[in-house]
């Protein structure tokens, strides 16, 4: 709704033509958005209120389950911290890609930017069924360290946290590099040679010019990876297994296992709160980073 | 100055606010300067030769043109020269010393680029600083100097500022500081007034060469502009197709083109299609002789390259002479400048002092050479030479 409001108002080309005004326009979207987003939260809300399983009374009964138990806290925790994982993940592997793509030819610039959406092109399913084939017991991985005599017995790379970060930084990295290449493609390229003729190293340049100045497109990148990878329900369920848990496979648990609604509820509020509080410090981050370059 | 002032008559251009550069200075320099010598110099993308076996010495103290169309290779020359580009021939000296395998960063060639390539992040001081602060210069000497640059360049009030704030004229005296700060043994100056606009480019042409004179810099300027060539540099290096095509001081290009080509990108030319005849004897299309000497010119056709100035009208016919039909006067301040077609229809251009009443559009007259006009004689170039 916002962002429909913030465009340029219309103007009336004839007086014959009726007025609409920019929340006219906006209007659509924002009752689709009205009932079936903000409704939904607010029904959500206030099933998380219901004080038992049979939503006879309200009370903060789940809440208080919720927040006095050190296992919810671990479970948030470790949530966030494999989102914290994923974008260090893909920033480390993204960013060096980011750079050989602004150094690369028009040519094989289409190339890299090709494989580089690619995964956005499978679906989340097919992907994660893929990792299971590359990391299993039997996998590609295995079999290449078994063969070159790297290890004596295969590695346990499914359900564990390293096999499921290794699969999201794959998953995630088209939305770390998107918004990064775009905002690496517009810095200048003679600010890059002015750095080399003033006397600095090409690291010097790459940490007191390129990175300040791609920080709005890291910061961009790494908020969507973030807010993906610790809402990866299908990811952490398929490849994760049952003995990681996070928020989202707990919330799947409590609503359709234990038809728990309301400390469903009260954990899927758990999770958008603490994710969009990291999401808020990214972009704080972000956007101080921005404001240095473009104020 | 007297070449120039001749040039400014015959562009009418506003040349008001030039003031040249004291004598006082101009003697100081020359003495810190570092001396540039690029021998055989090829640089190949493919098939596309950019640079062909360019040679050139620039002394010390120095400025430099690089002057020629687009795509005849002088940014590609202050590239390599930079470091930013690998050549494929030739070498690079500075000093008597070969640069070739040194990295940019370590060739302390300092740069302006045509859009300044401030970094827009930092302020005006931190973009001064950047270089002293790779160099790993003590705090409180960086300061020192950044202020020293600032005060130079007169931006000490806006040290605090980012790029975004200050104007065209500002953003490039803070890149020229900053190219100042690592002490440059030469430096390289990338169409810097292009993105000015003109009353401004001015000044800033004055600024820079008043700097490049106290500081006795040795620097290369590359530029598309023959004016500002003209102005600012000592020497003109005159550029296409990646050769040079002349070397030499601006009145020497000016007055002595070397080839057709350098006759017609510096100035304004009229161009006289004629014949050397068998006694090496110039007469025009319509056989007017003409008291040119042909030189070392086969006998045939030829091209003589003249300059408005050095042609004159008269109302009598006379010896070296030819009748011509006048065209459009424009009168530019002391001179007027005036159109005119050779009975075979070639049109000319030719400067009148404004003395007595301007001559009728339309009217016939007399064209001769100057007295004491020397054109250039070139073989006339056939359709595939041009």
């Amino acid at each position: 709704m916002s962002s429909a409001a913030a465009l340029p108002a219309p103007r009336a080309r004839g007086a014959a033509a009726p007025a609409l005004s920019p929340w006219g326009l906006a209007a659509p979207l924002g009752l689709a958005y009205a009932a079936f987003f903000a409704a939904p939260l607010f029904m959500l809300f206030a099933v998380s209120f219901y004080a038992d399983e049979q939503m006879t009374r309200f009370g903060l009964d789940q809440w208080r389950r919720f927040l006095f138990d050190s296992f919810h806290w671990k479970v948030i925790a470790d949530t966030l911290l494999l989102g914290l994982k994923a974008v260090a993940a893909t920033v480390l592997l993204g960013f060096p890609l980011a750079l050989v793509y602004r150094a690369a030819s028009p040519r094989w610039q289409r190339v890299l930017l090709f494989v580089v959406i690619m995964p956005l092109l499978t679906s989340v399913v097919v992907r994660t069924f893929a990792w299971i084939v590359i990391l299993g017991r039997e996998g590609v991985v295995n079999q290449l360290v078994l063969g070159l005599g790297l290890a004596a017995e295969p590695l346990r790379l499914l359900q564990t946290e390293l096999g499921l970060v290794i699969s999201l930084t794959q998953i995630e990295m088209p939305l770390l590099l998107l918004p990064l290449l775009s905002v690496m493609s517009r810095i200048d390229p003679n600010l890059m040679d002015a750095s080399a003729s003033l006397g600095a190293s090409p690291w010097r340049t790459l940490f007191r010019v390129i990175l300040p100045l791609a920080a709005p497109g890291l910061a961009a990148g790494c908020l969507l990876v973030f807010a993906s990878a610790t809402t990866a329900f299908i990811s952490q369920s398929v490849i994760g297994g049952g003995r990681l848990v996070y928020l989202p496979s707990m919330i799947w648990q409590q609503a359709m296992i234990a038809a728990h609604w309301p400390f469903a509820a009260t954990a899927a509020i758990a999770l958008l709160v603490s994710v969009s509080a990291v999401i808020a410090v990214i972009a704080y981050a972000g956007r101080v980073a921005g404001g240095r370059v473009h104020g | 100055m007297a070449w120039w002032l001749r040039k400014a008559g015959i562009e009418g251009e506003t040349r008001v606010q030039f003031r040249p550069v004291p004598p006082a200075m101009t003697e100081a320099a020359s003495l810190r300067g570092h001396t540039l010598d690029v021998l055989g110099l090829g640089v190949r993308y493919g098939a596309f030769t950019a640079l062909d076996n360019v040679g050139l010495s620039v002394r010390a103290g120095e400025v430099l043109a690089l002057l020629g169309p687009s795509g005849c290779g002088k940014t590609t020359l202050l590239r390599t020269v930079a470091g930013f580009v690998r050549q494929t021939a030739g070498r690079v000296l500075i000093d008597g010393a070969g640069i070739d395998d040194l990295p940019p960063n370590r060739r302390r060639v300092g740069i302006v680029f045509q859009n300044y390539a401030l970094f827009p992040h930092m302020t005006v001081a931190e973009n001064v600083a950047y270089g002293l602060k790779a160099r790993r210069e003590a705090a409180p000497r960086i300061a020192a100097r950044v202020a020293e640059l600032l005060e130079m360049v007169q931006l000490g009030a806006l040290r605090d500022r980012r790029p975004a704030q200050l104007s065209g004229g500002q953003q490039q005296r803070v890149a020229l500081a900053r190219a100042l700060a690592i002490e440059p043994s030469i430096l390289l100056l990338d169409e810097p007034f292009a993105a000015l606009d003109r009353s401004l480019r001015l000044d800033m042409q004055i600024e820079i060469k008043r700097l490049q004179r106290q500081l006795g810099l040795t620097a290369i300027l590359v530029t598309h502009d023959q004016d500002e060539a003209m102005s600012v540099a000592d020497r003109i290096a005159v550029m296409r197709r990646g050769r040079i095509e002349q070397l030499g001081a601006p009145v020497e290009v000016y007055d002595q083109p070397a080839t057709l080509f350098v006759a017609g990108f510096i100035g304004t030319t009229n161009r006289l299609p004629c014949t050397v005849d068998g006694m090496a004897r110039l007469r025009l299309a319509d056989g007017t002789p003409l008291p040119v000497p042909a030189g070392a010119l086969p006998p045939g056709p030829a091209l003589l390259t003249v300059r408005p100035e050095q042609l004159e009208l008269r109302d009598e016919a006379g010896p070296g002479c030819f009748p011509v039909e006048l065209g459009l006067a424009l009168p530019l301040g002391g001179q007027t400048v005036r159109e005119a077609r050779l009975a075979d229809g070639t049109p000319i251009r030719l400067t009148e002092p404004r003395l007595g009443a301007i001559r009728d559009l339309g009217a016939r007259a007399f064209c001769g050479l100057a007295p004491g006009a020397r054109p250039a004689l070139f073989p006339r170039p056939t359709p595939e030479e041009e």
